[in-house]
């Protein structure tokens, strides 16, 4: 089996000293098509991998920003996780190298049926998976399914997590996802005061790579993280800047014009 | 079939701990404690003497004789959890959280609420116990429910009106976990019913027995025997399972949770979870879940704020897939025929959510020998809704009978 396109994704990154930028977008905001753009986009402005969200109506982990645009992508077309996926494999047919790495609330999963659920993201280039209200206690089968066809089921730790970051790293594929302070997703400009103790903890616990993500926004936080980490995740703040220029991206003579500014801002953020 | 949940929050397949990790620990801290303080004879002592002097328990078993010579079957007995302090049940959950926040050491109380009722008898143990209470609650509810808002106002609590998704009970509750996930170390999140993750669908429904524990002991001495039935309404379904729950062994007594139909469960418009939902996850647990087919949680619809809610506690969905409980639904329509028969035959002004037991009882006692017992749980009084049933009689009280 060829190797997971994550785990060479990391090789490559850790022989070049590079940090990954983890960009995450919530797929159909505003719609399928656009996704498609807005994915190329990140690539070329220097994205390593990406986190392609399936808009849910329940959203426990997301902030307000996150919120926003799972309610924009069901209220403007009701998108599924089949039209996630359909959306990388046009990614993919439109040249895009990008790992791609599908984030999920588990419901939706569970309601397209496991063995069905593997079937639809088998050999579409999903490489990993995150499913934020899956922790390890329940995760057992699907952990086993996604092993099954080398789809790796990223976890989360929390700076709460304490004598629980060592089961669950033990079993991490591609990363750990480390969540920078306790709260939901969003921008902020504060992180856990132990942040730095946890990080190491965590980097002590496993040979996996690490991630950072929750409330980064800037150059300097993806600088001050990619010292301790090797990767950092950007969620809320990319999907500001699209909901920022949603209105550029949705008529045709104006979307290049709103991709370019979410270009601009990665690039920014990449440095 | 008590021994659940196991050790994991399961009962059966359903219940577990659908949570973000951010979470985990603060779950985990809670139900050590909680294992812990359950066994405590000082924590049992405090909670029962709240319970007796501040709430006034044991309420009664009344036997409705008007009622029941009016359907002209079974004997009917109101458990009346209306007599409560607050007003509803819901104080006999709020009494036995708070009490076990404070030993927790948290020193700051937050609630969801839907029709207000939870979130005034968490604003009223807040007040009791002196700990600072905020309550989350849909900006729709908040319009809906003036004065349950003026209510906890008044008792000193914070209301946070929560403007996202649907902006009703099941956005309050969305929001109340996130808020406490960054707010853990001194917060105590009161779950006011027997939903979300492990522990609290045990936890709650451990505080609620008492309903169930005391109609039993209740009816033994009253009638000299148990129930035919029991009914409870079920939105999370706290009464329900408190009511049930010590009769689950009486392999003679069937339990029946009736569930809001609102418009009709042919139309969209409803929150009848256990006719028209699906095993999913939903806010923490696996359980039955009014969604789409694609696990897009849907909207609830109910005239009763307490009942619209698109989830349903885990165990109660062990307790239909067993067959050991049934569930039905009644309309809107339906319950405010029951509320007002009530009313007028009893005395009794019932809250919208027990009005929709009393619409379940009016069609199955004509059904039942006069010898037959039926205990219903009254679960709250009607004084909180009487403003929206003057909206939909139009001010004319009991009309049509």
């Amino acid at each position: 089996m060829a190797i997971n396109a994550i785990d060479a994704a990391f090789q490559r990154l850790r022989e070049e000293g590079r940090t990954a930028l983890i960009p995450f977008l919530t797929i159909g905001d505003p719609d399928l098509d656009t996704s498609v753009d807005i994915i190329k986009t990140l690539e070329e402005a220097g994205a390593d991998m990406v986190e392609l969200g399936v808009p849910y109506s329940d959203p426990l982990a997301d902030g307000p920003v996150i919120q926003r645009a799972s309610e924009r992508a069901l209220s403007n077309g009701r998108v599924t996780l089949a039209d996630v996926v359909h959306v990388a494999e046009n990614a993919r047919q439109a040249g895009v190298k990008l790992p791609f790495i599908l984030f999920s609330y588990y419901n939706p999963i569970l309601q397209y049926g496991l063995d069905r659920f593997f079937e639809l993201v088998t050999a579409k280039g999903i490489s990993g998976l995150i499913i934020p209200d899956l922790p390890i206690e329940e995760d057992v089968e699907l952990r086993a399914m996604a092993e099954a066809v080398d789809i790796h089921l990223i976890p989360l730790v929390a700076p709460t997590s304490n004598d629980r970051v060592k089961r669950i790293a033990s079993k991490a594929r591609g990363f750990v996802y480390c969540v920078s302070s306790l709260g939901v997703t969003g921008v902020r400009s504060d992180f856990h005061a132990g942040i730095d103790e946890f990080l190491s903890t965590v980097r002590g616990a496993t040979s996996t790579p690490i991630a950072v993500g929750f409330g980064i926004s800037s150059r300097e936080q993806v600088e001050r993280f990619g010292k301790q980490a090797d990767g950092v995740i950007v969620g809320s703040a990319i999907v500001r800047k699209i909901e920022e220029v949603v209105q550029l991206l949705q008529a045709a003579e104006t979307k290049r014009q709103g991709l370019d500014q979410i270009r601009a801002f990665v690039q920014e953020l990449r440095g | 079939m008590n021994q659940v949940p196991d050790q994991n929050g399961r009962f059966g397949k359903f219940g577990g701990r659908y949570v973000p990790e951010t979470l985990m620990n603060a779950l985990l801290e809670l139900e050590e404690a909680y294992q812990h303080y359950s066994k405590d004879p000082d924590f049992i002592a405090e909670v029962r003497y709240l319970l007796n002097k501040y709430s006034g328990r044991p309420t009664s078993l009344y036997h409705a004789q008007r009622l029941s010579e009016h359907l002209g079957g079974a004997q009917i007995y109101l458990k009346r959890e209306d007599l409560n302090h607050t007003g509803a049940h819901k104080i006999n959950n709020t009494i036995g959280q708070g009490v076990l926040a404070k030993r927790m050491g948290k020193t700051k109380i937050i609630a969801e609420t839907g029709a207000g009722q939870h979130g005034v008898a968490s604003a009223t143990v807040a007040a009791l116990l002196g700990m600072e209470c905020k309550v989350f609650m849909g900006e729709e509810d908040t319009k809906r429910q003036e004065l349950n808002v003026f209510r906890m106002k008044l008792l000193g609590a914070e209301v946070v009106p929560v403007t996202s998704g649907t902006r009703t009970l099941k956005d309050a509750c969305n929001e109340t976990l996130r808020y406490w996930v960054s707010h853990v170390d001194d917060t105590y999140y009161i779950l006011g019913s027997v939903t979300g993750p492990h522990p609290y669908p045990m936890m709650v429904r451990d505080f609620q027995r008492i309903i169930g524990d005391e109609s039993r002991e209740q009816i033994l001495k009253d009638a000299g025997r148990l129930p035919d039935y029991v009914v409870a309404a079920v939105g999370g379904g706290s009464n329900a399972i408190g009511m049930f729950y010590p009769f689950i062994g009486d392999d003679g007594v069937k339990l029946l949770g009736v569930e809001a139909a609102g418009r009709g469960v042919h139309t969209e418009e409803h929150a009848a979870t256990m006719t028209k939902g699906r095993h999913g996850v939903f806010q923490g647990s696996l359980s039955y879940v009014l969604q789409d087919e694609h696990g897009q949680v849907q909207p609830a619809h109910s005239i009763s704020a307490g009942l619209d809610y698109p989830g349903i506690g885990p165990e109660h969905a062990y307790l239909k897939d067993s067959g050991r409980a049934d569930y039905v639904p009644i309309t809107d329509a339906e319950a405010l025929e029951g509320l007002q028969l009530l009313s007028r035959t009893e005395g009794i002004i019932p809250a919208l959510e027990s009005a929709h037991a009393i619409a379940q009882v009016m069609k199955l006692a004509p059904t039942l020998s006069r010898d037959q017992i039926i205990v219903v749980s009254l679960s709250g009084r009607g004084d909180k809704d009487v403003q929206a049933i003057m909206g939909y009689l139009g001010g004319e009280g009991n009309h049509g009978h």
